[in-house]
């Protein structure tokens, strides 16, 4: 169970019960979905990006397990108030922090704030996907591909 | 005769040393003793079968069907003797009724682009069931896509039965075939084939039957259940990957133009015209899976000598403990409640996604399949993303079973 505990933390199952920006954003003017075909984790991120490049709100709608549901909702939190620029670093550093060897993560996740608990995803190589389907969304919204993400 | 009916009469099986034939089962994953909930996914491998490929590797290796020396004797010997074993697995009239492929999924292409092409016309209809394995709903739907035929589906009830009154009214001239599953893969009911046939034949229609979770499970007899063609995949019946079998009424196949076209299909070959080998080979072009097909071959025996009436028996008792001791805890859904089931426990936990508690599960040891089970359509009517699936095969144990109902509470209380 202890284990476990480093992959499901508090703040991941408080956020996978009751995701924040659970909504659709009317006026939003990005959108982009993501979808894994062969785990069924599927959302549709929404973007209300200003003049200035600055992401005024964040949401999502979808289904999909504990981590893809908990990594959309803080991720969206987090997204208020950064420039595109910013989003995309946040992007590559989130990336860092799933995906690098445990011994090597001596800088990773600096910056993410509360997302940093996602490290522990780190020991469960199955569930990076999950953990970087909303990300992938937001990097394709950004760049206004108008092609569903998939990361499996 | 069903299942239960076998309980009575079958001697018990002798599970902690079949175990002992299965290396794979004796590990330790994360640090807990390794329940393996994932046959219907792929079974586990004995040692019999392991040391049939490892000996002919290392002493009978040839290709087979050409040269006159004794290696080449030797391999055609083991390649054409474990097609006489598939062919008492399944009580086959012939030999020549049996086609090596490489597992069910090829087969149903097989007989979509071999039997389908030639038979199945504009305004025909194909009769499948809302229970198919993606892999007996596509072919048949490129089929009928390429000649405007008509794909028809077979309607379920609640417990995940085929309403077979539906399926009455779905039958008329115009139905060239039946293809449905003998088991389901994402439930395990098991389906009323042998009306399915009759009422199938009844309107000039043929009937594939996608044995694949069916083999490993039940006796099957393609004479008695008088099926048109019936596949089935080696590695759920324990033996290799890539390896499989198409069994076909042999009118039809010797009617049936080849699949593909190559060596060992032919009897004779010039630019101008080609002469198609006979049955079974016309089925089989190219140097076939040898090593696997002598390995399949020792999966059946091994199979056969285990006893298939034992093997529902015990997994029937199994199956009805796993139902009781996982269906009963808190907030657990069993999806697919059919009569008639086998080795399949397919379930939802209120509160943990499947792919949640495939990990949580996996972390204490018990391996099982989260997931669509490639039967999207079956899940769509259940309204579930996906489901957790234990399956079972003879070598599980109830113990296992405890450890899969402990390892459920303890992904409730983490999600609680």
């Amino acid at each position: 169970m202890s284990d476990l505990r480093d992959l499901y933390q508090e703040l991941i199952v408080d956020h996978s019960k009751s995701p924040r920006n659970f909504r659709a954003i009317t006026d939003a003017n990005r959108e982009a979905d993501g979808y894994n075909p062969l785990c069924g984790d599927k959302l549709r991120l929404y973007l209300k990006i200003n003049d200035e490049g600055v992401i005024e709100d964040a949401a999502f709608k979808g289904s999909g397990c504990a981590i893809s549901t908990a990594s959309a909702s803080m991720m969206t939190a987090m997204l208020k108030g950064q420039t595109k620029q910013q989003a995309e670093n946040l992007f590559e550093t989130f990336h860092t922090l799933v995906t690098r060897p445990l011994d090597d993560q001596a800088h990773a996740g600096i910056g993410l704030g509360k997302m940093a608990v996602f490290a522990g995803v780190n020991e469960y190589p199955a569930r990076v996907k999950c953990a970087t389907l909303p990300w992938h969304t937001l990097k394709n919204a950004l760049a206004d591909t108008h092609e569903a993400a998939k990361t499996e | 005769m069903t299942a239960h009916e076998n309980t009575a009469v079958a001697v018990a099986l002798d599970v902690e040393a079949l175990r002992k034939d299965f290396p794979a089962l004796d590990q330790q994953v994360h640090g807990k003793p390794l329940a393996y909930l994932d046959s219907a996914a792929s079974a586990q491998t004995p040692r019999a079968v392991v040391e049939a490929i490892e000996s002919f590797y290392y002493n009978d290796r040839a290709n087979v069907h050409r040269g006159v020396h004794e290696l080449s004797q030797r391999a055609t010997a083991r390649y054409e003797d474990a097609r006489l074993t598939a062919q008492r697995f399944i009580n086959a009239a012939s030999d020549q009724e049996v086609i090596w492929v490489r597992g069910a999924t090829e087969g149903i292409n097989l007989v979509a682009a071999s039997w389908g092409r030639a038979n199945v016309g504009e305004g025909d209809e194909v009769v499948i069931s809302a229970l198919e394995h993606h892999s007996n709903i596509v072919p048949w739907q490129m089929l009928c896509d390429e000649r405007g035929a008509k794909l028809q589906v077979i309607p379920m009830n609640e417990r995940g039965e085929l309403i077979i009154e539906e399926f009455e009214k779905l039958l008329n001239d115009r139905t060239k075939l039946v293809a449905v599953n003998h088991v389901s893969n994402a439930l395990g009911t098991i389906n009323p084939v042998e009306r399915i046939i009759e009422k199938a034949h009844a309107v000039g229609a043929l009937v594939l039957l996608d044995g694949a979770q069916a083999a490993p499970h039940i006796a099957v007899d393609v004479r008695a259940l008088d099926c048109d063609f019936y596949v089935f995949s080696g590695h759920k019946v324990f033996g290799p990957t890539g390896i499989g079998i198409l069994f076909g009424k042999q009118a039809l196949l010797e009617a049936m133009p080849p699949y593909q076209g190559g060596g060992d299909m032919i009897l004779t070959v010039s630019f101008e015209k080609t002469v198609y080998n006979e049955l079974p080979y016309k089925f089989e072009a190219g140097t076939p899976n040898i090593a696997d097909a002598i390995g399949l071959g020792a999966a059946l025996d091994y199979l056969t000598a285990v006893g298939l009436d034992r093997i529902a028996a015990y997994e029937a008792n199994l199956l009805a403990y796993a139902a009781d001791k996982v269906g009963s805890i808190d907030g657990v859904r069993l999806i697919g409640t059919a009569r008639e089931k086998a080795s399949v426990l397919s379930f939802e936990i209120e509160g943990v996604h499947p792919h949640d508690a495939g990990t949580i599960l996996d972390r204490a040891g018990v391996a099982i399949r989260a997931g669509h089970h490639c039967a999207q359509p079956v899940m769509d009517f259940f309204g579930v993303p996906a489901t957790v699936r234990a399956s079972l095969a003879f070598y599980n144990t109830r113990e296992e079973i405890d450890r899969l109902a402990e390892a459920v509470v303890q992904a409730k209380e983490l999600f609680g």
